[in-house]
Order: structure tokens, then sequence, then C-alpha cells
């Protein structure tokens, strides 16, 4: 498989950047960590357990959220310096495996900050989740893969505009508002144990699915815009 | 429509003409609006329903020009460039549209919702998956806004057109899990809405004003697409003679 060589490639050159840096991972993990900080003094979730169950799952994932964006606005400009992205358009390599090989280590950069979050939020949330806890390890990743694959496309698409740090956010959240609201909804489903989350977890795996399938195809599109 | 993109400063006739027959059903339709009979329950302000219907129904339709407009100008964009510019002028007009007659439609039924129900908003399922519409051609005028150096480029022509095709994408999907959620939690103050059926009296009312501002959309696109046109036109002219003439700055 020759696309898979260069998608593992790609994947390489991103991860062993971030271990030479640690930009995104130091940045991501500070700044997930002052949100909960400033989340927890809103609501005060120790006195209320009832009340953290709630919305523990939403402060989660907008938490997660902010800190991708930053992370992904980053994560092609990186390419610009010394014209790097010039140089994969002229690569003979396609264009979409650029993309696969960057959502998948953005991918893994975003769910080692959840694992880490979500360990806090155990902790100084006080949580104690009355659903089937084992099914998060299911919802985070299609969670996290809608955020990122289409992130990542988004940002490679703001990379062109005047303010690409503002852009992102403003193309992003509309377009993934119903991945949003399923993996909320299958967070809280399973932390306050009140409804079955299968309905959010199918419709994350659509959501996911197509949009990964449509940002493959529309990649070389973006790349070569201009 | 392709008529109004010649060189000629005058507007067309047939244009002049559409336009004042557009203004004569505009007249008609408020005519008829305003003299059909008071309704039961909520009185003389019901009659902002000739004006939320249309509206509200219209700006499902340009989204679908919009996209099928921006799938035309990707398909076009190596082939036929001067058509695939005509199509990305017709993406904006259309997308431009469904912003000014969802904002129409949601300021008219935020007013209908005060009336009815009491209450400015519902997070029902309508009324939020309307406001995602609304919001995600909004960010697409804002692309548009911000992409490339001059509001022409290419460059915002495919990045716009990549956006459309994911926020077209997104409606079927946003308006199902929006509807699953809702009717997991079924909203108490929902169930009052004017579909529930009209009476019969109230039809000619409700159909002139469909085509009137079903007349003034296409006369308000027509015009954006022309204006939009004349721009492209006037902005090739310059960069042919910015080539022509030795300038080392573009």
């Amino acid at each position: 498989m020759i696309y898979l060589g260069h998608v593992l490639a790609h994947l390489r050159k991103d991860l062993r950047l971030e271990w030479r840096s640690k930009d995104f991972l130091n940045g991501m993990l500070f700044f997930t960590l002052l949100v909960l900080v400033v989340f927890a003094i809103a609501f005060d979730p120790t006195s209320y357990p009832a009340i953290a169950r709630q919305i523990s799952g939403g402060l989660l994932w907008v938490a997660l959220l902010f800190a991708s964006m930053t992370a992904l606005n980053q994560s092609w400009s990186r390419e610009l310096r010394n014209n790097v992205l010039d140089a994969h358009r002229l690569s003979p390599a396609p264009a979409s495996a650029f993309f696969v090989g960057k959502a998948i280590a953005n991918f893994l950069f975003v769910t080692f900050v959840e694992i880490v979050l979500s360990l806090v939020f155990v902790l100084f949330y006080n949580l104690h989740p009355l659903g089937d806890t084992w099914l998060l390890l299911l919802i985070l990743p299609l969670g996290t893969w809608a955020l990122v694959s289409n992130g990542t496309f988004f940002s490679a698409l703001s990379l062109r505009t005047r303010n690409r740090e503002l852009m992102l956010p403003i193309v992003l959240f509309p377009i993934s508002i119903p991945a949003l609201l399923a993996m909320i909804l299958a967070t809280t489903a399973v932390l306050t144990g009140d409804s079955s989350p299968a309905l959010w977890i199918k419709v994350l795996i659509t959501y996911d699915i197509v949009f990964t399938i449509a940002s493959v195809l529309l990649f070389d599109t973006i790349l070569n815009a201009d | 429509m392709n008529n109004t993109a010649n060189n000629s400063k005058r507007i067309p006739l047939w244009a002049q003409a559409y336009f004042l027959l557009t203004l004569a059903v505009l007249a008609f339709g408020f005519h008829k609006a305003m003299t059909a009979p008071t309704e039961a329950t909520m009185g003389n302000l019901y009659r902002v329903f000739f004006y939320h219907f249309p509206h509200t129904i219209l700006s499902f339709v340009f989204p679908y020009l919009n996209c099928a407009a921006s799938f035309l100008y990707l398909f076009w964009r190596s082939r036929n460039p001067a058509r695939a510019r005509a199509a990305d002028a017709f993406a904006l007009a259309s997308a431009e549209l469904t912003v000014l007659y969802a904002s129409v439609g949601l300021a008219t039924g935020m007013l209908w919702g005060r009336a009815a129900w009491g209450i400015w908003w519902a997070w029902d399922a309508r009324l939020t998956t309307y406001l995602l519409l609304w919001l995600l051609y909004v960010s697409y005028l804002l692309l548009r806004r911000f992409s490339g150096d001059d509001p022409g480029s290419s460059n915002t022509a495919v990045l716009s057109a990549a956006l459309a095709v994911f926020a077209a994408i997104d409606i079927p999907i946003c308006y199902m899990s929006i509807r699953w959620w809702r009717t997991q939690h079924p909203s108490p103050v929902f169930g009052g809405g004017a579909d529930s059926g009209i009476d019969p009296v109230f039809f000619p009312a409700v159909l002139w004003n469909m085509a009137a501002w079903l007349l003034w959309g296409a006369f308000i696109l027509g015009l954006r697409y022309a204006l939009e046109r004349r721009r492209q036109r006037a902005h090739s002219d310059l960069s042919l003679h910015t080539i022509s003439t030795p300038q080392e700055s573009l």
C-alpha cells in the first residue's frame, strides 16, 4: 500500500516535530486545566454532585474544543515556515495522504490531552458516573475524530484567509454542531445514566464517516486553491 | 439573467418591467395581508405570518441554489474558468439571499413566537435547526469576506465552494440530530404552531405574499448576480491593465 506509506510518513514527521518541540501538548494541557478551574469556580461541582454529572460532559467537550482550536491553528502554520507547504504541493504524493497523516497526528495529540483531562475531571469534580463508563472508550475517540478531522480540514482552509486564528472557529463551530450535540449528549448520558447513549454514538459514527470522506475528497482542491 | 452581464451601463428593459411587476405583486400581497379577516385567537398580530411563511420557505430554497452553484464552480474550475466565475457569482448571491431571508424569517418568527407563546425564543427542534442554517451561511459570508486579499480572487471562490459543500452535507445531519434531541425532551411551548392547518379564507393572502416574495427574491438574486459579475469584470480588466503596463507592484 503506497498510500498508507505516504500517510505514515506524514504522521511520523508530525509526531517527530511534536516530540522535539512539545508545543501543542504543553499548551493544550495547561489551557484545558485553566478552563477546568474557571468552570469549577463558576459552577462549584463538588457541592452539587448531581449537577456536576449533568454538566461535566458539556464542560469536558467545550474545554477540549477550545484547546484543540489553539493546536489546530498552529498545525498548518508549522508547514508555512521555509515554504514547506509549497514543497508538499509540488510533491507527487497524494494530497489527501498529507491530510490524513496530519489529522491522525492531531487526533493522537488531542487524545493524549483528553486522557489526562478525564482523570483531572474525575478528581477535581468528584465525579461518580452512573452509566456504563466503558462506553466512554468509544465516545471519546469518535468525538475527538469528529473535531479533529473537520478541524484539520478547516484550519487548512483558513490558512489562506486574512485573520486565520479567528476564521477557524467561525467556520468550524457551525459545521460541528451536530457532532458536538452528539458527543455532549452521549457523554452526559453515560455520566448520569439517565438514558442510553446508543443513538448519539450512531450519529457520531455517521458524522465521522461522512465528513472524513468529504474532507479527503475536497482536500486536494483546498491545498491547491490558488 | 445572463443578459444583464453585457457591458452596457443601462438596465435592460425586461429587468425594469420585471421590477415593476414585482412591486405590483408586493403591493397586492400587502393589501391582501392587511384585509384578510382578523384571526380568532391572535387578533391582528397574526398578520406577521404572511411575511414569516414565505421568507422561511424561501430561505430553504436558496441554500440548494448555493450548493448547486458551488458544485458547478468546482466542476468548471479547471475546465471552463469563465463559466466557473459565473457560478461563483451565483453562489455568492444565493448565500446572501439565504442570510437575508433567514434573518427576516427569524425576526418575524420571534415576533410571532412572542405573540403566540409569550416568549421570544424556544430551543425547540425547528427553531434550533433554522438558527443553525442562518449561522452556517453567515460563516460562509464571513469566509468570503476574510479570504484572499481582494474579494474576487479564485482563492475565495475555491474555499467558499468547499465550505458550501460541507454546509450542504451538514444541513440534513443537523436536522435529524436536532429532531432526535428534541423528541427526547419535548418542549412544552411547541404544538400551537401555525402549520397545524390554516383556514382556506387565508389562502389568497398567503399565496399572493408567497408569489410576491418569490419574485422579490429572484429580483434581488439577479441584481446581486449582475453586480458581482460586473465587479469580476472590473477586476479582470484591472488585472489585464496592470499586466499590459510596466509596473513592478501589483
